[in-house]
């Protein structure tokens, strides 16, 4: 709540990669990270490159380097684990820093780190330039199945209201003199989740009730489409399009 | 007569046994307002999921302008009857305003410009058009439960079934809506244990009371009777007094 009208991870603007229909984007993100994972890990120069592509989107979205670096915090987890291939990692060992390390592993922690985060730029460019509603538009564009972008739609519809729930029963806890400290807390927490799941299942039966007293079917209707010109799609695919022709290069 | 609604010796038993409606009968002509008062667990609820069909009658019909409720008709019948809940967030589910007004004539199959124009002005009769664009989210409580009215009167409904309409509502949110429903011209049927709201807007009231229908006549007669409304659990608000009519 509080967050203005937009979504936290869109950024809003004009730009052309602003304007480009979503089912163009989401395709290009998903090819562009299939060239990625398919890209042997020795190929650090191509790594290189697909970097500077995303680059070239960013700028030409006006999606400042600031605010990708603030979202990437997402993959944080994923770095830590790469961190620790090394140490635990088998096979033949070098030295760094006096810390021994296993070769094998190293070249593991590199290809995850490398290829996670390529992969996480594209969908913060997607996110950035794209209204989270028009990404499900995109996806049912796409052929996903009705039922999934469904069940995402509502999720982004009700994620506050939910939120909101869970922080009056959080009150509702604290006021009575409840604070989670340590362990022996648990159950309590533990029931409240419950609660919170029964409220929220009772909230969707309402709202299906809802949906069947405005002629819901089980399926949306779909209102607006995005149509995309040939033009559009050319410019979308160029992104893996421009690193495919990277990792053609290399095997060349 | 020219019924909107009709219902005739409605009895529903709840799949666990507990009967709700012991043969409720009413009838609401065309073009009027009319409240259905009563305590809670009166029935008010079971009655009202019956109206669009949610419900399917244990016994007795429910008929809207002629058309009786069954399971042929359940889609013809929801577009003449528009339920709004008592919680917007319940009824609000698409991610914006536009899309959710959009839903009801869209499953019906409206599109293009049509449904542009249906949209529009359903949003304009409840004063929400500049919210159009907005996540029904970021709405205040008495914006949404004005969005939910236009989710169901861009149907152009026969009759506009309300919830508890004035339930959470802040005095100038209960008044906004109160003028927006005056100036519809559908009939009402609105389902509330707020005695005055149902004296401002409804000539005439009915009192649902251990599942059948106690009394209907002029609303402003039935609440000048403290003793009709004492056995039916119902009280006018502490200081509140039946105005004197009008000239």
């Amino acid at each position: 709540m509080g967050a203005g009208h937009h979504h936290q991870l869109y950024r809003p603007g004009a730009s052309l990669v602003h304007r480009l229909p979503p089912q163009c984007k989401l395709l290009a993100v998903l090819a562009f990270a299939i060239v990625v994972v398919a890209t042997p890990r020795e190929a650090f120069w191509a790594f290189g490159c697909y970097a500077l592509l995303l680059g070239a989107v960013a700028a030409l979205a006006r999606v400042p380097l600031t605010f990708i670096a603030r979202r990437m915090v997402i993959e944080l987890p994923f770095v830590l684990f790469a961190f620790l291939i090394p140490v635990i990692g088998m096979g033949e060992r070098t030295t760094v820093l006096g810390l021994s390390l296993s070769v094998p592993g190293l070249w593991a922690a590199w290809n995850i780190l490398a290829k996670a985060s390529l992969g996480v730029v594209a969908s913060i460019l997607l996110a950035a330039t794209t209204e989270p509603r028009a990404v499900l538009m995109g996806a049912q564009r796409l052929r996903v199945p009705s039922l999934l972008v469904q069940i995402a739609m509502f999720m982004l519809r009700y994620m506050d209201v939910i939120v909101d729930e869970m922080r009056r029963m959080k009150v509702a806890r604290e006021s009575r003199g409840f604070e989670a400290r340590n362990m022996r807390h648990i159950p309590v927490i533990a029931r409240s989740a419950g609660a919170l799941f029964i409220r929220s299942y009772e909230r969707g039966e309402r709202v299906h009730l809802a949906m069947l007293s405005r002629g819901y079917d089980g399926r949306m209707p779909v209102v607006q489409e995005f149509s995309a010109s040939v033009r559009q799609w050319v410019i979308a695919l160029a992104l893996p399009g421009g690193a495919l022709a990277v990792l053609g290069m290399m095997a060349w | 007569m020219n019924y909107s609604l009709e219902v005739k010796d409605l009895a529903y038993a709840y799949p666990d046994g507990t009967q709700a409606l012991f043969g409720v009968g009413l009838a609401v002509g065309r073009g009027e307002r009319v409240a259905l008062l009563g305590p809670n667990g009166a029935g008010k609820t079971t009655l009202v999921m019956h109206l669009n069909g949610i419900l399917t009658a244990g016994h007795g019909t429910v008929t809207v302008a002629g058309t009786p409720v069954r399971k042929d008709t359940l889609k013809e019948i929801r577009q003449r009857v528009g339920l709004v809940f008592q919680d917007p967030d319940d009824q609000l589910f698409m991610p914006t305003v536009r899309d959710d007004v959009a839903f009801g004539p869209a499953n019906a199959g409206v599109r293009g410009e049509e449904l542009e124009r249906r949209v529009k002005n359903a949003l304009d009769r409840v004063g929400m058009l500049e919210f159009a664009d907005r996540p029904p989210h970021h709405l205040s409580f008495g914006q949404r439960r004005r969005v939910a009215v236009a989710t169901v009167l861009v149907m152009e409904p026969e009759i506009l079934v309300l919830d508890e309409p004035s339930s959470n509502l802040d005095p100038a949110a209960r008044r906004e809506l109160a003028e927006i429903l005056r100036s519809l011209e559908v009939t009402v049927f609105m389902v509330t244990h707020d005695l005055p709201y149902a004296l401002e807007l409804c000539e005439r009231s009915l009192i649902l009371s251990g599942g059948v229908i106690a009394a209907d006549g002029p609303t402003r007669t039935l609440l000048a009777d403290p003793d009709l409304l004492a056995a039916h659990r119902l009280e006018l608000p502490y200081g509140f007094a039946i105005p004197a009519e009008r000239g």
